[in-house]
């Protein structure tokens, strides 16, 4: 290789690199923009007045999201309710008792799940869903309980695919060891394989919670969207990423910065979320 | 602003020359461009309050809104009042309006919408709509899921009532064109184009278009009432 060959090298890495960054800009920008339109108003009326107000009449000065927050922890624990469960047992299935064709078929037609788009979830929830609790369970059918069916199915490819990962990372030897051992197959996986890819699996089941409190076209279209906290497993709720959907439309002055203040709690949930995630995963390598 | 846009449109082939730029956000934001005079032509689809007043308006038409449930639903009148009690949450089960027992399903507007803003003022006075209460952020998808759910009671602009649901009347008094116009039905809300001022001259051949028998024609076709009939 000559010396120019070199040079372009250099400039290939550097162009890389610059490409490598902006998406680290991107984010950086994202972050500006939320906290420089939404940090105002808890200035203006206060932290403790949005985060645990109970009113929210943004047009009558009452920025309340604590309702919202309270509804998006409760269909993110229901989905995960409905998902998880499935979820793992598809997991344990593709890693461990699943044939090489079987796999070849499971595991796309989970990434063609994930590629869904979310308002057909929404339209589907709307369409069957919905009726089919007002029917047969009484009140509207936008509830909780079609959110976290048509949420738990979102977030099924999420966890899944994660989970998938980490029990096919436990070694095999693991595996082979309890067989000899005199344990059966399931025994193995119960006692054995499961509790070694535990963190990886606490992880996708966090993943999945904050692709649940992060999707909101579906929840619209299936939660009802009310305001007040829920009571009852069939009552209509909003969640904070509703609530900026919903209204940003018309949303004008205090009402709008308001909007921007709830996608602020609604970023902090979501880093949370992935610095626990993550911590589990690290915490796992460290093992 | 989707009525305007189609004006702006027919409108452009009049006058080729004369570009119309049409914008959403809202009868507030409308209000407050106009009154900044960022805008030669500002759109309200509520009445003005309070020291908006200054600003030259004039009424392009108006627009009903209607009660609307399921063509299953039996209930046909239904009084302010009655309207007022159910979306304040003090009615909640359809027994108390004369039909089964089961609960109400409601739907209203999202905060900030015009419809809803109307609604609050002509029908709520000062009663507030109450938490429990469902909330879309359409015409189309309040009328949506009143067309499905046989339990269910919202309320929409008049030009998107169809087959889908069933228009109530208020106080004995049925929601069409010729009651809005004898001003029997009382949910109308005017639909303004607002100046400041007089208006410049091109704003004003747009106002004079919109006020011709054409431009009144274009939003009678788009179910709204006409001014000048």
């Amino acid at each position: 290789m000559n010396r120019e060959d070199f040079d372009k090298e250099w400039i290939v890495r550097l162009v890389l690199l610059l490409f490598a960054l902006s998406s680290l800009l991107f984010l950086f920008i994202i972050f500006i923009f939320i906290l420089t339109e939404g940090l105002p108003l808890f200035y203006k009326v206060g932290v403790r007045n949005i985060v645990l107000g109970m009113k929210w009449a943004p047009t009558k000065a009452s920025f309340g999201i604590f309702p919202m927050i309270i509804s998006s922890f409760m269909v993110t624990f229901g989905a995960l309710v409905v998902g998880a469960p499935l979820a793992l047992a598809c997991a344990t299935y593709l890693s461990e008792y699943a044939g090489k064709k079987t796999k070849l078929f499971l595991k796309p037609s989970l990434e063609l799940l994930a590629g869904i788009p979310s308002v057909v979830y929404g339209f589907l929830g709307v369409v069957y869903i919905v009726p089919i609790i007002r029917e047969h369970l009484g009140g509207a059918g936008f509830s909780i309980l079609s959110t976290s069916l048509v949420l738990g199915i979102m977030i099924l490819p999420t966890i899944t695919s994660i989970s998938f990962d980490s029990l096919m990372s436990v070694p095999s030897a693991f595996r082979e060891g309890s067989l000899a051992m005199g344990a059966t197959k399931w025994q193995t996986i119960s006692r054995v394989v499961l509790p070694a890819a535990r963190s990886g699996i606490l992880a996708s089941f966090i993943l999945g919670m904050g692709r649940a409190v992060g999707e909101t076209m579906a929840v619209i279209m299936v939660a009802g969207n009310a305001l007040k906290i829920p009571t009852s497993l069939l009552d209509p709720l909003r969640t904070l990423t509703s609530n900026i959907a919903l209204e940003l439309a018309y949303a004008t002055g205090d009402h709008r910065r308001a909007l921007f203040s709830t996608g602020v709690v609604l970023l902090v949930i979501i880093m949370g979320l992935n610095l626990i995630a993550n911590f589990w995963v690290k915490a796992k390598v460290a093992k | 602003m989707p009525f305007s846009e189609k004006l702006a449109e027919h409108f452009r082939i009049e006058r080729p020359r004369i570009v119309v730029d049409v914008q959403g956000g809202g009868s507030s934001a409308g209000i407050q461009a106009c009154i900044n005079k960022t805008v030669d032509i500002g759109m309200s689809s509520r009445e003005l309050k309070g020291d908006e007043h200054i600003l030259r308006q004039t009424v392009i038409c108006h627009d009903g809104i209607a009660l609307v449930v399921h063509p299953r639903n039996p209930t046909k009148d239904i009084s302010f009042e009655k309207i007022r009690d159910i979306y304040s949450g003090r009615i909640r089960n359809w027994k108390e309006l004369g039909w089964i027992d089961r609960n109400i399903d409601c739907v209203t507007r999202e905060e900030g919408s015009g419809t809803r803003g109307a609604f609050e003022e002509l029908v709520m006075g000062k009663s507030a709509i109450h938490d429990s209460i469902m909330v879309q952020d359409s015409n189309g998808s309040v009328k949506e899921v009143v067309a499905t759910d046989p339990y269910a009671i919202g309320y929409i602009s008049l030009g998107v009532v169809d087959s889908k649901v069933r228009a109530l009347s208020v106080g004995g008094i049925a929601p069409t064109t010729e009651n809005i116009l004898a001003k029997k039905y009382r949910i109308v809300r005017p639909f303004l184009y607002l100046t400041s001022g007089e208006p410049g001259r091109n704003a004003k051949l747009f106002i004079d278009f919109v006020l011709s028998n054409e431009g009144q024609g274009i939003l009678k076709k788009e179910g709204l009432i006409p001014v000048n009939e």
